[in-house]
Order: structure tokens, then sequence, then C-alpha cells
């Protein structure tokens, strides 16, 4: 009994509440919606119309007529479930089962992981809104997100097959490469914010303002006005591996569809290739939130106090947040169907030669910054 | 260790999520009929031609293994960045310019790897 005793009740319930508000509630359904909008916006910008007709099939249940929401298509993401978890599952004769089958486990799991000790609002009813309030957040979501490698690797290995082993192998060495500059990237933050616990990089945030906005505290001194710049190079070479850590476009070699059928998932069908669309879509997710928490406030808004005032400034910062994160989603997106893929060398170059180098000398602009100027 | 309690409840519940949409769509789905095509590596639509795992260039390794000096430097640019601020407030600007001492020896392993072409893939 004295085991039974030992564990914290309370803060089993409360962080078990909160993992499941944020996988099962907030990012699994944006996933899902996010992938409609991927269609939707892509329509939109090749001039066509994308999904628009899926609404939900109430004619199953009994009911006279299909509800088809405003907009049209909404019911989309729901279908496209359904028919992930239906379809054929094939492994097929020529693979490595075990990895086969782990693959597409390890390309989602790590993506959910890095979740957890993400701040996702201030305060709710008095709980804090994230799940493990560590002190070495940032580097933990940058350890966890790398181990999303191990899948995409194994894919390609397991596969027993051409393209995908091709993808597997790039995609090694794009992500190991990017994974230096966005760490880079991330230590100008660190030298202002003075921590790597993310809850206190969001606090320095809240009272001295945003790293790429420093107005938003209502005043502005020289060394934040000098500042600005190296936060904003960081904020670039930032997200820019961050969409290589994503394998988006233009960074989409381990799958870039003209020459490598689909890359490391050539082989896979039915839920064992939704896992790996998840897995990708997930890590977009978390590195929006984690872009939004290092460089915009997190979920802070000018003017909004934090929610220790009242349970409804809790609801509105968590609201902001995800706000935040959509708008970056909606750039990720934007981005895709605007640019064309680049080529490995210059995918390469620009890895190690231009953003390696541009970081390193960024971190050492605000280092110098901080301590030449009182 | 309660802080990171959490993050144990997260991991389980990722894994009870990868397993369990991994083991619905077995059961639900409908079951795979085989046959010598899809048996085979998908080369679209040929039957496969050679090794399915051919011989690739050796740049991925060197990448690999300048990845591993270069990820120490950023490693040890951590601590250094979150102490960064106290220190010069106690102790002035020495922290700076070690750093850049340090920073500066690695600068010259990473120049020799460049005009090594250790980074160039064009050729």
């Amino acid at each position: 009994m004295a085991l039974l005793d030992s564990i914290p009740w309370f803060l089993v319930f409360t962080s078990l509440g909160k993992t499941i508000f944020l996988v099962f509630l907030v990012v699994l359904p944006m996933v899902s919606y996010t992938v409609y909008a991927e269609r939707r916006v892509s329509a939109l910008i090749q001039d066509r119309l994308g999904p628009n007709r899926t609404g939900f099939p109430l004619t199953l249940l009994g009911f006279k007529k299909d509800f088809s929401p405003f907009l049209g298509g909404l019911g989309q993401p729901i279908a496209d479930a359904a028919k992930f978890i239906l379809k054929e599952d094939l492994t097929p004769g020529h693979v490595n089962k075990p990895y086969f089958w782990l693959a597409p486990a390890l390309a989602m799991m790590p993506a959910l992981i890095t979740l957890s000790a993400l701040p996702f609002g201030s305060e709710f009813m008095g709980v804090k809104m994230v799940v493990a309030d560590i002190n070495v957040g940032l580097l933990f979501m940058f350890a966890i997100s790398s181990v999303g490698v191990y899948g995409i690797v194994l894919a390609g290995w397991a596969s027993n097959s051409k393209y995908p082993f091709l993808g597997g192998i790039r995609s090694t060495s794009q992500m190991i490469s990017y994974e230096l500059c966005m760490g880079l990237s991330a230590v100008p933050v660190l030298l202002v914010a003075g921590s790597t616990s993310l809850s206190k990089i969001i606090d320095y945030q809240v009272h001295e303002g945003w790293l790429l906005l420093p107005i938003t505290d209502g005043k502005l001194n020289l060394r934040e006005l000098l500042l600005f710049l190296p936060m904003v190079l960081a904020f670039i070479t930032f997200t820019i591996s961050m969409f290589a850590e994503t394998n988006r476009l233009p960074f989409d070699l381990p799958e870039s569809e003209s020459e490598l059928v689909a890359g490391y998932h050539t082989e896979y069908s039915s839920m064992k290739f939704a896992l790996f669309f998840l897995g990708e879509y997930t890590a977009m997710i978390a590195g929006s939130a984690l872009t939004v928490v290092l460089f915009l406030g997190g979920w802070h808004l000018p003017f909004i106090p934090d929610g220790s005032h009242g349970p409804i400034w809790g609801a509105i910062n968590i609201a902001s947040f995800f706000g935040k994160v959509a708008v970056l989603l909606f750039f990720f997106i934007w981005v895709r169907w605007t640019l064309p893929r680049f080529r490995y060398d210059q995918l390469m170059k620009l890895g190690w030669l231009y953003l390696f180098e541009i970081a390193l000398v960024n971190i050492f602009l605000t280092a110098g910054i901080l301590a030449f100027t009182h | 260790m309660q802080d990171y309690l959490p993050i144990l409840l997260q991991v389980v519940v990722a894994v009870v999520f990868a397993v369990s949409t991994l083991v619905i769509s077995v059961v639900l789905g409908k079951a795979a009929r085989r046959n010598a095509m899809k048996d085979s590596a998908y080369e679209c639509g040929m039957l496969p031609m050679g090794e399915a795992q051919p011989r690739f260039s050796v740049k991925f390794y060197l990448v690999a293994m300048l990845f591993i000096l270069f990820d120490i430097e950023v490693v040890f640019m951590y601590p250094w960045a979150v102490v960064y601020r106290d220190f010069l407030v106690e102790h002035g600007s020495s922290i700076f310019w070690s750093m850049l001492g340090f920073v500066a020896v690695l600068t010259v392993g990473y120049v020799y790897a460049v005009f090594k072409g250790a980074l160039d893939w064009s050729k």
C-alpha cells in the first residue's frame, strides 16, 4: 500500500486530462483539418475547387437529408480516416516485417511526445496549461523530435526496395544537417531569455515584449531595437530549418514524387501510410508551436491578462496560442504551393554553407549586443 | 522526478495511440489478397532490377560524421547561452571572448571541410 500512497494522484489525473485535451481534442483534429486546409488552399492557389462536397451522411442514421455544412467538404477528414482504416492492409512479401511495422509507429510517436513540454496556455482554473513543465523544455523538444529520423530511415531500409531506400538515406542527411542549423538558431533566444524552460521564455516575452515584435509590452529601448535584427535572422533560419526538418516543400526530397514515386513510404498502404502522414503533420504543428513559443510570445496577446484573472482569460490564452499556430500552418501550406523543390546539392549547400554560417554569426551578434550595450 | 511523470504518461498515450490505430486497421480493414506482383518491390510496374539496396555516395557518411562534430559544438553552446547574462553582470565580457575563441578553433575545422569539398555535392 505504501506504493499506492506514494503516487501523486492529483498530478496523474490533471496531467492525463491535459494530455488527452491536447492530443485528442486539439492536435489530432487540427492535423486532420490541416490536411483538409492543405487541399482547399492548394485548390485556391491553383484555381480549382478542391474537396467541397463531403458532408455528414445522416441518411444512414434514418434522417431525411444529409447534413452538408456551410462551406461544404467539412466532412472530408472523417471520410478520409474511415477510408484509411477500411483499406486493404498489405504487408508485401519482400519487406523486413518487424521493422516495416515498427517504422510508422516510430514516425508518429516522437511528434506526439514532443507536445508534452509545450506550454499551450497560461493557466486555467489554477492549473498550468503545460503537460510537463520541465526546466530543459527546449532541449527535450529537440531531442525527441530528432528521434523522428528513425521512423523514416527504418521505413526506407525495411521496405527492401530502391525508391524507399533512396528516400530514407536522403532524409537522414537532410534532417541531421538542418537539425544543426535549428539548434544554432535557437541559441540567440536562450541568450536573451536566459533559460531553456519554455514557460520561462514565454514569461520573459510577456514582460519584455515578444522577441520578434519587442513593441508588444508598450516600450522600446535601444537594446531591444538593436536586438531586433538578430532576432529576425534567428526567426528566418529557424523557420527554414523547421521546414527541412518536417520534410515539407521546398525540402521534400525524401518523398519527391516526380523522382522517387513516394520516397520512403512507397511500399506502405492503409493505416500504416496514414501514420506517416499524421506524424508529418503533427511534427508540423509541434514545430510551429515551438516557433510561436520562441519568437511570437506563446499564448500572450497585448492587453489580455493571463489565466489567473479568471478562467475566461485562460481560455482566450489557449485560443490565441493555437490561433498563432494556425497562422504558421497556413504559411507552411502557402510556401508548399508556391516554391519548387530544391536539387540535392542546393539543399546541402543551403544548410551547411549559408544557414550554418548565418546562424553562427548571429549568435555572436546577439551576444555582442548583450555584452556591449548597457 | 515528479516533473517527468507527466512525460511518462504522454509516452504511454502516444504508444497506445500508435499501436491501437495499427491494430484497428488490421481488424477492420479488408484482408489482404496476395499475388506475386504485390509481393515484389515497386518499380513503376516493371519487374525489379538489380539489388534492392544499391550502393550510394560516401558523402552521406561524411555528413553524418560532420554532424556529430558540430552538434557537440551546439550542445556546448546551450549552457553557455543560459548563464550568459548573469555572468556578464558579475564578471564582465570575458565570457563573450572565451566562446569566440572556442568557435574560432572549430571554424578552422569547418573551413578545412569546406575547402576539402566534403560539403560540395555537385561533383
